[in-house]
């Protein structure tokens, strides 16, 4: 289960800015910050983010966008992220990535209409002479086969 | 007395189940009242027998593996009768996959405990640093220059040189960064390095602080290695205890600090200058060069940006000399090089060895072949945008220049081995779809060349005007190649052309007669 999130609130998001705006270059800090209390960055601190750092808002939009980790809307429950790059791709990955999107009837990239999984591509977690492999809330996991990818999935649908 | 088990915390080991094991060496431990002290180490990098755990004896260090959490009590039960053990590996160093490697950069992971200098000091770490203080910036710079070490991101630059330019440059403030973007899909050794001996890194940063007179560091690690995250904000938090990083380090005057950050999913910020870009809070965006980083890098100051490897190489350097450092290795590419091996292979892991060593010992005689058994068809060298090479070029030695006259490249050196299972159409269009969703987006080539690199090799694989197709794809590749402002637009083409090349048959029909006079 990931980290049960705070809802958003302009006071909690002033403080995380705050906390760390006099770091130089501090806007992928304050957006990796403002994500984990929030589970994702909330539109209303963007315009926040800049006025500390005194940049105008469509530049740390721009960031916000950029970097495929931070997101717009909170993900479900759990967040299965799946390694799709080569060294998972030779160890079989495609046809367990297959299989978890027809067990949680998603294609990757989404999440399940109860809220429950994000089912998420990652390009590579290192684990590269454990393949195939995955992360499911943080947690990794290697060597994937089709027992062990049905057995997160479960663990996720839970 | 208590006994001493080593079992890893390495990302590689907790992911098939290190976690588990440690906790059921304790449990079996409490109840059958054996008294032991579990310290949790980095990886030996022997994947494919992880988690795989050592016990500490008067021989050496005996290694078990792979252990479940139900060999825990028959393993403990083994070690203290002398008994052997279905899962017993004996002497770890003497396991021949680890005996034939030369391990300098990784002489400690997997020994020591990553969060602890003294463990690190005992095991020769911090000599490289204190005879650099001895030594002054000059000599420093003379022995990474002679030494023969190239950036061990890919790019190949002699070390030396690069900090020789910073040190040359003046400026109020200079800084060090530590290229830890380790996105390359099948290289892991970044990783592995932070996670088991993240004071090689920190030791090798200060020092190239001290040589080039830089007071600040800075590492940039992928937010995919959460595990690397925390081990070096350990060690950096370990060493400022120690005395190591902060203020007048070792009563020397000169003083260094380092800094994690932590990227956040752009493949593209392992390139330099998209890297220091991201550093400064913005979009990953690549510069155009010159200005050198060495010039104007990091906030428009000089800055030495090296991969995690490359300065993991420096303390043995500093403290073995400069010279037997560069008696390892072939032609222009001196010392070690960590290999990495991974994919369908039956021996996956890193294996630390002198370049010249083929191509074909690597994945034949030290990987075993394929995990499935199936023969060897293509491997990729050098990550995503390195190229796909047959088993005809497995007589290619492990050399800069030896894969650049193939064209092909070492990159980081990961080697993804694949089985005669694999389309290597696919491959090649999966390397332009990664390229299109990677793309800065800052030149042309890359931006759009990528997107319409996936059409045209879809057509290719639906069977349309396949010979027409293929030459756009070629055409598609030079320009790439030659126009595109970093190495992401600009190597794309070498998984592309290499299928393309070695492996036609995957791209459709041969081109009939009737087809190529149209």
């Amino acid at each position: 289960m990931t980290a049960p999130y705070e809802p958003w609130d302009e006071t909690r998001g002033a403080e995380i800015i705050a906390e760390h705006a006099r770091l130089d270059g501090a806007t992928l800090v304050i957006l990796h910050a403002l994500q984990e209390a929030f589970g994702y960055v909330p539109e209303p601190a963007i315009p926040m983010v800049a006025a500390a750092l005194n940049l105008s808002r469509a530049e740390v939009y721009g960031v916000f966008t950029f970097y495929h980790d931070f997101r717009k809307q909170p993900a479900g429950r759990h967040v299965l992220k799946l390694c799709r790059a080569e060294a998972c791709q030779a160890a079989g990955g495609d046809a367990l990535a297959a299989r978890a999107e027809a067990k949680l009837g998603i294609a990757i990239g989404n999440t399940t209409a109860d809220e429950r999984v994000t089912l998420e591509p990652i390009y590579c977690l290192g684990l590269c002479a454990t393949a195939p492999s995955a992360m499911l809330d943080g947690r990794v996991v290697g060597r994937l086969n089709e027992a062990r990818i049905d057995a997160l999935v479960a663990e996720a649908q839970r | 007395m208590t006994m001493r088990l080593f079992v890893p915390r390495d990302a590689g080991a907790i992911a098939v189940g290190a976690d588990e094991v440690a906790v059921a060496f304790e449990q079996a431990a409490a109840t059958s009242g054996i008294a032991i002290e579990i310290v949790r180490t980095g990886s030996r990098g022997l994947y494919w027998l992880e988690p795989m755990a050592e016990v500490a004896t008067s021989y050496g260090r005996i290694a078990f593996g792979p252990v479940g959490c139900s060999d825990a009590l028959s393993v403990l039960e083994a070690i203290l009768s002398g008994d052997t053990h279905p899962l017993g590996l004996g002497i770890a160093e003497e396991i021949p996959w680890l005996k034939r490697q030369t391990r300098l950069t990784f002489a400690r992971c997997g020994v020591i405990d990553p969060r602890s200098v003294d463990d690190y000091r005992a095991h020769g770490g911090y000599q490289g640093l204190e005879r650099a203080l001895t030594l002054g910036s000059d000599t420093i710079l003379a022995e990474v220059t002679t030494s023969g070490l190239r950036g061990r991101g890919g790019a190949g630059f002699p070390t030396g040189i690069k900090w020789k330019t910073v040190a040359q440059a003046s400026a109020e403030r200079k800084y060090i960064v530590c290229n830890a973007d380790e996105g390359d899909s099948g290289t892991f050794a970044d990783r592995m390095i932070m996670e088991g001996d993240p004071f090689v890194v920190i030791e090798g940063m200060t020092i190239a602080g001290v040589a080039v007179g830089a007071s600040k560091g800075y590492i940039y690690i992928r937010s995919e290695y959460p595990h690397a995250v925390e081990a070096m904000n350990a060690a950096i938090a370990a060493a400022k205890r120690a005395g190591y990083l902060g203020a007048d380090i070792g009563g020397s005057g000169h003083s260094f600090d380092l800094e994690v950050r932590v990227g956040a999913g752009a493949y593209v910020c392992g390139e330099e200058t998209s890297l220091l870009e991201s550093l400064e809070g913005r979009r990953g965006i690549v510069r155009a060069k010159p200005p050198l980083p060495a010039h104007k890098g990091l906030f428009g100051k000089p800055t030495v940006i090296n991969n995690v490897l490359s300065f993991a190489a420096i303390p043995f350097i500093l403290a073995g000399g400069a010279k037997a450092y560069a008696e390892f290795g072939i032609g222009r590419s001196r010392g070690t090089m960590p290999i990495q091996l991974a994919g369908n292979i039956r021996y996956g892991g890193l294996f630390e060895t002198a370049f010249g060593i083929t191509l074909g010992e690597l994945i034949d005689d030290i990987g075993g072949g394929t995990l499935t058994g199936r023969p060897v068809r293509a491997v990729q060298v050098g990550g995503p945008l390195g190229a796909y090479f047959p088993r005809a070029l497995f007589d290619t030695p492990f050399d800069y220049e030896a894969f650049a006259a193939r064209d092909g490249l070492i990159g980081h050196g990961g080697i993804v081995v694949f089985d005669d299972s694999v389309d290597m159409a696919k491959q090649a269009r999966f390397a332009m779809e990664f390229c299109a969703v990677e793309s800065c987006g800052k030149c042309t080539p890359c931006r759009i060349g990528s997107t319409r690199g996936v059409e045209t090799i879809d057509k290719i694989r639906r069977g349309e005007r396949v010979a027409d197709n293929i030459a756009v794809v070629e055409d598609l590749c030079n320009t790439m190649k030659f126009g595109s402002l970093c190495a992401l637009g600009g190597f794309t083409p070498y998984p592309v052309m290499s299928a393309l090349k070695h492996f036609k048959e995957d791209f459709g029909p041969l081109p009939t007669h009737l087809e190529a006079a149209e």
